[in-house]
């Protein structure tokens, strides 16, 4: 899938000035905790979360993050857009909820990037 | 979007279109023109005319009388006086006097659009004094910005080279690049700064992707580790040397009064304003671990607390071998 289904699946608004639609995404994880998201995820996947500051952009980055997903129709805090605009993290406001995008995103075909604990 | 051949374009086609684009603004005519050019004049009779273009394998010359150009004569004018078995004639008598010209300080732009608007293949260019000082061709716009583009990815290139050559290049017993940060203690907006920059860092130099991952999450969780739980912040500092890269993160306190239970999943004394920003969960610690190959922290409460942690390069024929390296990581060294 790249970046323009994903973003037709959840509905979304994309916020930053410009974004490859184009770009490849592998896989999805959901969370609200940055170390889970550092401890479970892979690359290249699209993060969906309801926290809005700037250490989810940094966070998506150091975890090679290709897009982000706010839920429930989250804005995020004018520093986050401008970290993401300036390291080219596509930002994505839906208006759906946590449990709903990630049904809607594995209905489509999207994979779960989380590892479970015991991996 | 989609390109010419309905390929989509990509953002390195973007990029590579745009800088085609500045440089068709940014050469100037007068660097891509040829300047040792072939000229007739007024009274050279159409045979010699003939015989210049058959020698030099070109379609037509400038005309120029006193430095100034008067007219251009093209085959297209001789097969006229052929017709006539008139080529004892002097050009004058069969050059165009009506010629488009550019100006040498123009941009190469100027020129591709008058090769857009008529059917020439060559322009006579003439200088600030309507002198003329030589022809442009399409030939020649090509080749510009092909040599323009070619000098960029050079440029690039070496750049590229030097950085992840670098300990190749430097011949010492054991070379180490130090990367040192300085971490404010509740820095919230600027914290992960130093590790985007860390990451750069490593691209640079050619490390592999899955050990810049590994040493940039845990780099990570150790600078938020200095914002959120220090009294005056602390040094974020990655030696990096052939076969192995060292990270350390130092403050001056609080301190850790426990430090085997800062390893166990979940223990956390983050406040509540910092698990509402998704940290302090107890996990930044087990992630360090689970990313890095070696990891020891000292904390004296009042003092301060050093982590140190080491990644092996895999692989590395550059310098000492892992197993003949002996000294442990410690945390007496800053």
């Amino acid at each position: 899938m790249n970046l323009k289904d994903i973003i037709d699946v959840v509905e979304g608004t994309p916020l930053n000035p410009q974004v490859d639609l184009n770009v490849k995404i592998r896989g999805g994880i959901g969370a609200d905790l940055m170390s889970d998201v550092l401890a479970a995820s892979q690359p290249k996947a699209v993060l969906l979360t309801g926290l809005t500051n700037p250490q989810v952009v940094r966070t998506a980055q150091i975890a090679e993050f290709r897009a982000i997903i706010f839920v429930r129709g989250k804005q995020p805090q004018a520093e986050t857009l401008a970290i993401a605009t300036q390291e080219n993290m596509p930002l994505i406001s839906s208006p759906f909820g946590m449990f709903e995008l990630c049904g809607r995103l594995r209905q489509a075909g999207l994979p779960s990037f989380e590892a479970n604990v015991s991996s | 979007m989609h390109g010419r051949h309905g390929r989509p374009i990509t953002d390195h086609d973007a990029h590579e279109i745009s800088r085609v684009e500045e440089l068709s603004y940014d050469l100037k005519i007068r660097e891509v023109m040829t300047a040792a050019i072939k000229t007739a004049t007024p009274d050279m009779p159409l045979s010699k005319v003939l015989e210049i273009l058959r020698i030099n394998r070109i379609s037509g010359l400038p005309v120029v009388e006193n430095e100034k150009l008067v007219g251009v004569v093209s085959l297209e004018d001789i097969v006229r006086a052929l017709q006539k078995n008139d080529l004892a004639a002097p050009t004058s008598q069969y050059m165009t006097r009506e010629v488009i010209t550019v100006a040498s300080y123009e941009s190469i732009v100027k020129a591709i659009r008058t090769f857009t608007e008529i059917k020439l293949g060559r322009l006579p260019v003439l200088d600030e004094n309507e002198n003329l000082v030589g022809m442009i061709t399409k030939g020649d716009i090509t080749r510009g910005i092909l040599v323009a583009l070619q000098k960029d990815y050079k440029e690039e290139e070496v750049r590229r080279y030097r950085a992840s050559h670098l300990f190749e290049d430097i011949i010492s017993e054991r070379t180490t690049l130090v990367l040192r940060y300085t971490i404010k203690a509740g820095d919230f907006t600027h914290g992960g700064k130093a590790s985007s920059d860390v990451k750069r860092a490593l691209i640079r130099l050619g490390a592999d992707p899955q050990l810049i991952r590994r040493c940039c999450i845990a780099v990570y969780e150790a600078e938020m580790n200095l914002i959120i739980h220090t009294t005056n912040g602390g040094i974020l500092k990655l030696e990096v040397e052939p076969h192995r890269i060292t990270m350390s993160a130092i403050d001056e306190g609080p301190g850790i009064a426990d430090i085997e239970k800062v390893f166990q999943p979940g223990y956390s004394t983050a406040t509540e304003h910092v698990r509402e920003m998704g940290f302090g969960a107890g996990m930044g610690l087990v992630n360090m671990k689970r990313c890095v190959d070696e990891i020891k922290m000292e904390s004296t409460l009042g003092k301060g607390t050093k982590l140190v942690m080491r990644i092996y390069v895999p692989d590395q024929t550059v310098g000492v071998s892992r197993d003949g390296q002996n000294d442990e990581p410690t945390t007496d060294h800053q």
